[in-house]
């Protein structure tokens, strides 16, 4: 072999020898305190799941209140402001960043790469442990006097540490803080396995360009999420010493209800600033993760690669960088130095450049491609119906002076629900009917799965897009109730209780979808390891759900990009990743 | 095929919505017309991009479903095509900023003779302070607000004296002259939101923030607070009149100074 032009040309020799695993010794060892990726995956994405019932049982309550105004006694104003906060807290952190990156990043980043598992397995179990620490300080406050804080998700001081928001003098606030704090530090461990899996335990031939899209999607997300994060934990550390030490960092002169507090000095603007250097690159944290996912789904389930992947790649990369200079476009009637404005909206706009070419890229996979209408490409296109639905909304805001009319109206929820909200979450059903089989050897329901999606999709569009009209007529958000106003005509109350009936539907089809989990552990079509004739590693495990170390003695090496489907002349119209190709000499 | 129906009807149906609901914004009653301009022009942008991607894909679900002997087409990249949709939507973002940013710029240059008033929120009320005959508003500090000066005038200051002060009332402003609107918060932030006026700005504790816009209707508008500030932030409302220049004059007239509310307290 002295030509350059064989089979394993580009596969470089192992540089690592194979690792020696902890071998868990107990029961407990293995699935309660456990090392292996799979298993804290799945415990991040049940606790996760979990802490999201609670949400969506939260925004029923305030639907409730907003469709039937007067009707419902028991939830008062104080109650309002407490469920719209946790809500909106749970949703953003600790269900989409902690489900995506914590749940997804973790089962999928070692088999889809080729690692036996994350790179520093123990700290990957602490960042479990401390999540659901962080989740149980979030619940605390439930039950703490004063109950939950009703800041608002946003948090901004200085409401947030008085005394006329809930939870402002009592503990809420101070729990919040406390458990954002904790979910950082707890993320920071599993972030940096994720960054360091990707970056150094790639199976042999698995070069960054030869990685499926899901891999990168969490990849530069992880990337992100380290970046931005320290931004919401310093603000967190400054807002708790401002509340219990009297400090001024965001708290400047101020009289509240006639008392004159002892503060001054500090910048509520600061904080804002430092909040959404977090908050934006934050939407795409959990954008990119699910951008990178669909991607596979699309590619899979129409049984064609993946359109312009290079282009991909260099997309969820320009947009994750792009996203750190984007912050200030959520402060356009902040009180910022107005001139701001005309970089922010500029930057802004331009991410939409890179954004437009990704969903031009899924069509054109779906175009000429041989659409398997599978309950997980029926997700991915209703991810593609609402992100771009919210995406193009994204346009009004981003564009500073219309965002003028539109900012702090229900427009803005609309909006946010659409594009960070329903897209990811349709992702994220996407890939549970797509990886349920991998993980528990049998497949999902595909009758249940259906409604599911019919009644999941239409419904959160019916919900979220004539929100945008109530917004548009001038109703700000964060309302317990408008009352009479005369810019709002009361056929719009009407529309409001329709969205409250739609929320309580679509709400109650997600429980078709936990009993459909739940059913198909035992009841489900036993799938095989394949069901989908996929090209990724994950499916060529040689067992199917893959144990501890996944690849049995030998680790893959991988010949090929991940998107050979319906390769002209194949015997299949998939060719897997770890597939050699044919020798040209035999 | 139901997936092919779903998506034409969600395309359909959304600019049937658009078009034929009743909910649509409130008319206008200020000077930015341009605002709603560059609204609409986003609409049209948005809207034309939103149905042709919905209907090419469910063209596409129509066209290329699997099928026995359908086969998809290998095609891993496509430089010049790939290159065309970039530069054509970069096209449509700059049709969109450009405007926007011209508008912008117009939106915060306030014409120099613009009068000043102010509108100080507070849990959960506003109160205002027009200028009195010298025109000018004196200077206020968080330090000096007390149950006789509720929003911090500095008494020692001349321009402050004929300062007028409405508290919890309405703002009444003239018609068709512009005015800057200088807004502070006392304890917590607010917004100073009237739909009509489509203007909007936070009102920022510590620091002064500003809008400008002109009137151009009369009538009595209702103001909301659009920044959350606390258990009351639903119930704080406030009314702007807008009224005939005399009128605002005679009435300007009968209220109160600032010296003079100084005096009766003494």
């Amino acid at each position: 072999m002295s030509t350059a032009s064989g089979p394993l040309d580009g596969i470089p020799a192992a540089e690592v020898p194979d690792v020696e695993l902890y071998h868990p010794k107990s029961w407990l060892t293995k699935y309660v305190f456990s090392q292996d990726a799979k298993i804290i995956g799945i415990q991040y994405s049940l606790t996760a799941t979990s802490i999201g019932l609670v949400a969506l049982v939260l925004s029923w309550l305030m639907r409730l209140q907003l469709g039937f105004p007067g009707t419902f006694d028991f939830i008062t104003p104080a109650e309002y402001y407490q469920f719209i906060t946790m809500h909106g807290m749970i949703m953003v952190v600790y269900l989409l960043t902690a489900l995506f990156l914590g749940g997804f990043g973790n089962y999928l980043i070692p088999l889809m790469i080729g690692a036996r598992d994350m790179v520093f397995p123990y700290a990957n179990m602490l960042s479990y442990w401390i999540y659901l620490l962080a989740v149980l300080v979030l619940v605390a406050s439930f039950f703490a006097p004063g109950g939950p804080t009703g800041a608002g998700w946003t948090l901004y001081p200085p409401q947030a540490i008085l005394s006329g928001t809930p939870g402002g003098q009592d503990w809420g606030i101070i729990l919040m803080l406390a458990s954002l704090m904790l979910f950082i530090i707890g993320f920071t461990m599993g972030g940096l396995n994720y960054v360091v899996t990707v970056l150094q335990a790639r199976a042999r031939g698995m070069t960054l360009m030869r990685m499926p899209l899901t891999v990168w999607g969490i990849f530069t997300a992880t990337v992100m999420a380290l970046l931005a994060f320290p931004a919401l934990f310093v603000s967190a550390v400054m807002m708790l010493l401002d509340r219990l030490l009297g400090t001024s960092f965001f708290m400047p002169a101020l009289v509240e209800m006639g008392q004159r507090l002892n503060h001054e000095g500090g910048s509520p603007l600061l904080f804002q600033h430092l909040f959404w250097f977090f908050g934006h690159p934050e939407v795409y944290i959990v954008a990119l993760p699910a951008f990178g996912i669909v991607s596979d789904l699309i590619s899979t389930h129409a049984r064609r690669n993946i359109f312009g992947y290079r282009m991909m790649v260099w997309a969820i990369v320009i947009i994750g960088a792009l996203s750190f200079v984007v912050w200030a476009h959520h402060m356009y009637v902040s009180g910022m130095n107005p001139y701001f404005g005309f970089f922010f909206a500029t930057t802004t706009l331009i991410i939409a450049v890179p954004t437009a070419i990704k969903v031009y890229n899924w069509l054109l996979t779906l175009w000429r491609g041989n659409i398997h209408l599978t309950v997980p490409m029926l997700f991915a296109l209703a991810f593609i119906v609402t992100f771009v639905n919210g995406g193009l909304t994204g346009l009004f805001l981003g564009n500073v002076v219309v965002d003028v009319p539109l900012s702090d109206t229900m427009f803005v929820v609309a909006h946010f629900h659409m594009v960070m909200g329903v897209a990811p979450i349709f992702v994220i059903f996407g890939a549970i009917y797509h990886w349920y089989p991998k993980i528990t050897g049998r497949m999902l329901n595909e009758a249940m799965g259906r409604l599911h999606f019919w009644v999941s999709f239409l419904g959160a569009y019916l919900i979220f897009f004539p929100m945008h009209y109530i917004g548009l007529l001038g109703v700000p958000r964060r309302y317990y109730e408008i009352g009479e106003t005369a810019f709002v005509p009361a056929s719009a109350a009407t529309l409001n209780a329709f969205i409250s009936v739609m929320a309580l539907i679509v709400g109650a089809a997600q429980i078709v979808f936990l009993f459909n989990l739940a059913w198909s552990l035992r009841r489900g079509r036993p799938a095989g390891p394949n069901p989908w004739n996929a090209t990724t590693l994950e499916w060529q495990t040689p067992e199917t759900p893959p144990p501890h170390g996944n690849w049995g003695k030998e680790l893959p090496v991988v010949y090929r990009w991940p998107y050979d489907y319906s390769v002209p002349g194949a015997a299949q119209d998939f060719i897997p990743q770890n597939h050699p190709p044919a020798r040209a000499a035999e | 095929m139901p997936v092919v129906i779903a998506l034409v009807l969600v395309a359909v149906g959304s600019v049937a919505f658009h078009l034929l609901s009743p909910w649509w914004w409130t008319p206008i009653a200020s000077n930015w017309g341009y605002i709603d301009t560059t609204l609409i022009i986003t609409f049209w942008i948005t809207g034309i991009a939103f149905t042709a991607v919905v209907l090419f894909m469910a063209y596409c679900v129509l066209r290329f479903r699997a099928r026995p002997g359908h086969k998809a087409e290998h095609e891993p990249e496509n430089k010049r095509l790939e290159w065309w949709l970039t530069i054509g939507t970069a096209v449509g973002v700059g049709a969109l900023l450009a405007p926007g940013l011209i508008v912008w710029h117009s939106f915060i240059t306030v014409p120099a003779e613009a009068t000043e008033v102010e509108i100080v929120g507070q849990q959960w009320q506003w109160s205002y302070r027009l200028p009195g005959r010298d025109g000018r508003l004196g200077t206020v500090s968080a330090r000096l607000i007390g149950p006789d000066n509720p929003l911090g005038i500095d008494p020692a200051d001349p321009a402050g004296q004929d300062d007028v002060i409405v508290e919890g009332g309405e703002l009444r402003l003239p018609i068709g002259r512009p005015v800057k609107v200088l807004l502070r918060a006392i304890d917590v932030l607010h917004n100073f939101y009237v739909p009509e006026f489509r203007a909007k700005m936070d009102m920022v504790p510590g620091q002064v923030t500003f809008f400008w816009f002109t009137p151009t209707r009369t009538g009595t508008f209702e103001a909301l607070c659009a920044e959350l500030c606390g258990l009351g932030h639903p119930v704080m409302r406030g009314r702007v009149v807008v009224v005939e220049e005399a009128e605002y004059h005679a009435w300007l007239e009968h209220q109160a100074t600032f010296s003079r509310r100084l005096a009766a307290v003494r």
